[in-house]
């Protein structure tokens, strides 16, 4: 097996053990972003020499005694998280040659923790959309067939865990962005818990529902990084002050007794058969493994995208507004005033889908309208969020499909937004709830994968490794790859 | 529902974007199209529903009202990023 290949815990077995060195694994991972990454164009960004150097420095820790899961483990972030001295573009013409003066907290929390960083991914500019096709710098290509897309918005994230190009990546999820293109690529995907890990120094894009987590070949593995990057962030005030679990400790436990609720809204009409059959499959699996499946109903589950598509285009035009040509980023030479600064900077560095949902979010909450769209969709989204937390009062889980459907292909649908939304049915739910969520392969629908989500309890985590990682361990999903 | 063009100026120019016409066009039906479909939202009865910004029921994070000098070099980088410099200070266009 090649080093690039083996999950975080394999690896840092085998550095605590002397086998391997970080300078090794690093390279590895180096050499197949060179071989492959022609093709899949999951990176924006390598930084080749900075992680050659920060490998060699793990190394040195780990001989004077250190200790550590993530301890000279190479990763991949995406290109909306804020990296010193490295670019940080959003894949947006409008920050092409930024580089941000300070580390996201979760980057500084990976340093320490003497995780590399080897490059940043590419996702749908603003990480708006749901395939990668919306970067500025063109699409990712799916490992599993380059024709497709990865899913979005953190499709290179996905792509690169997918083809083995680093051990393990970070992404963010405001609407499924983190479970989507994990479910189009075959790995796991997790979207913590709203304020679980810090936000500060992300590219903001919906403040009420962004959150980063990790997308990883394992559960096991996304614990582990969970666990590193989680906690309260004195500059993050949506981070509460709370202990973070030993989340090891979860993935001992067997399913028995567990009660996990089968949404019968999501397994309707719309639903692709081989998608429906592999989550069905896995249903009766965690039947086996002792759990009970319990039907219950989510009537207003279907309302989630319409919320989310008000909610979100309203926090984006007001979070987008920093862009102004003035402080860093593009700056119209051609302008003769300083609101010509604002309208051509914004006119030229924006992509076509920024653009839309900046006006969208304008629009909507514009004068005389603000009652009838913003409003009432934070309205109805009280009545998803307490539909989600009364059915998993009962509960210990929810189980449903990631995607209605398997990896698209690339053009497919870009030219209709309205349709790209409808792709999120299965997402909004948890982002608008605050609730965490995971992607786990569960199969396969002509070829490409097939993700089930598990929606959880708040800060409850825990429980989705829990079941994620017995499945898992059931199963053989986790060690199937790609064969480009 | 259907935005007409002068429509969807007036919120590009709230927007601050240069649109050119073809994006008018465009980004006006693709904009009405959403708008039918967010609009089943009204068919939801929200009578004494309180709306949901806050999922966590965090209230008030306080802290101490103190100032933080910011890291020399940080602030000296964060400067290099703006397009125009003049005495260490960001230029800007008259605004009057």
């Amino acid at each position: 097996m090649k080093l690039n290949e083996l999950t975080i815990k394999e690896a840092s077995q085998k550095m605590a053990k002397g086998e391997i060195t970080s300078a090794e694994l690093t390279k590895a991972c180096l050499a197949r972003i060179k071989e492959i990454d022609k093709k899949i164009k999951a990176c924006l960004t390598v930084c080749e020499k900075e992680a050659s150097k920060e490998a060699k420095e793990a190394d040195k820790r780990r001989s004077r005694g250190e200790k550590g899961d993530l301890l000279g483990i190479p990763y991949i972030a995406k290109d909306n998280i804020l990296t010193k001295g490295v670019k940080t573009t959003a894949a947006s013409k409008i920050l092409e040659n930024y580089i941000a003066p300070f580390d996201a907290t979760i980057i500084k929390k990976l340093k320490e923790a003497g995780a590399i960083l080897l490059a940043k991914s590419n996702l749908d500019e603003f990480a708006h959309g749901a395939s990668t096709e919306n970067s500025a710098f063109g699409p990712t290509h799916n490992p599993w067939d380059l024709t497709r897309v990865p899913g979005g918005s953190s499709g290179g994230s996905a792509a690169a865990v997918a083809a083995d190009m680093c051990l393990f990546a970070l992404g963010t999820d405001t609407g499924g962005s983190i479970r989507c293109p994990a479910s189009f690529c075959g790995v796991v995907g997790l979207k913590p818990t709203y304020g679980r890990a810090s936000r500060f120094g992300l590219i903001a894009m919906t403040s009420s529902t962004d959150v980063p987590g990790p997308i990883t070949k394992t559960i096991e593995d996304a614990a582990i990084v969970l666990e590193a990057i989680a906690g309260h962030d004195k500059n993050d005030a949506t981070t509460p002050d709370m202990e973070v679990p030993v989340y090891g400790k979860f993935l001992e436990k067997n399913l028995k007794g567990l009660k996990i609720g089968r949404p019968e809204e999501y397994f309707g009409q719309g639903l692709e058969k081989g998608v429906k059959e592999a989550v069905e499959k896995a249903i009766v699996k965690l039947e086996e493994l002792g759990a009970k499946i319990i039907p219950i109903k989510l009537p207003y589950a279907k309302y989630g995208i319409p919320v989310y598509y008000i909610i979100t285009p309203s926090e984006i035009s007001s979070n987008l507004a920093r862009f102004d040509g003035v402080k860093y980023g593009l700056s119209s030479k051609e302008a003769k005033d300083l609101k010509e600064i604002y309208t051509k900077s914004r006119g030229k560095g924006f992509g076509p889908e920024a653009k839309r949902r900046i006006m969208l979010g304008t629009y909507v909450l514009s004068a005389g309208y603000y009652d009838a769209y913003y409003l009432q969709a934070q309205k109805v989204r009280t009545k998803i969020k307490e539909e989600l937390d009364f059915e998993l009062e009962k509960l210990d889980a929810i189980i449903t499909p990631t995607q209605p459907s398997p990896a698209f292909r690339i053009g497919e649908q870009s030219d209709d937004p309205l349709k790209m939304y409808l792709e999120d049915i299965f997402v909004t739910g948890a982002s608008l709830a605050g609730l965490p969520a995971v992607s786990i392969p569960c199969g396969f629908s002509s070829g490409l994968p097939v993700g089930m989500q598990l929606i959880g309890k708040r800060f409850d985590e825990g429980m989705l490794f829990r079941i994620g990682n017995a499945y898992e361990k059931a199963t053989e999903w986790d060690g199937k790859k790609p064969e480009t | 529902m259907k935005l007409t063009k002068e429509e969807i100026k007036h919120i590009a120019d709230l927007a601050r974007l240069e649109l050119t016409d073809d994006e008018l066009k465009k980004y006006g039906s693709q904009l009405s199209a959403v708008l039918n479909y967010i609009n089943q939202l009204k068919e939801v009865d929200t009578t004494d529903i309180e709306p949901t910004a806050q999922v966590t029921g965090l209230e008030n994070a306080l802290r101490e009202d103190v100032k933080e000098d910011w890291d020399k070099r940080e602030g000296q980088e964060a400067f290099r990023q703006a397009p125009e410099l003049e005495s260490g200070q960001i230029k800007v266009k008259r605004v009057l």
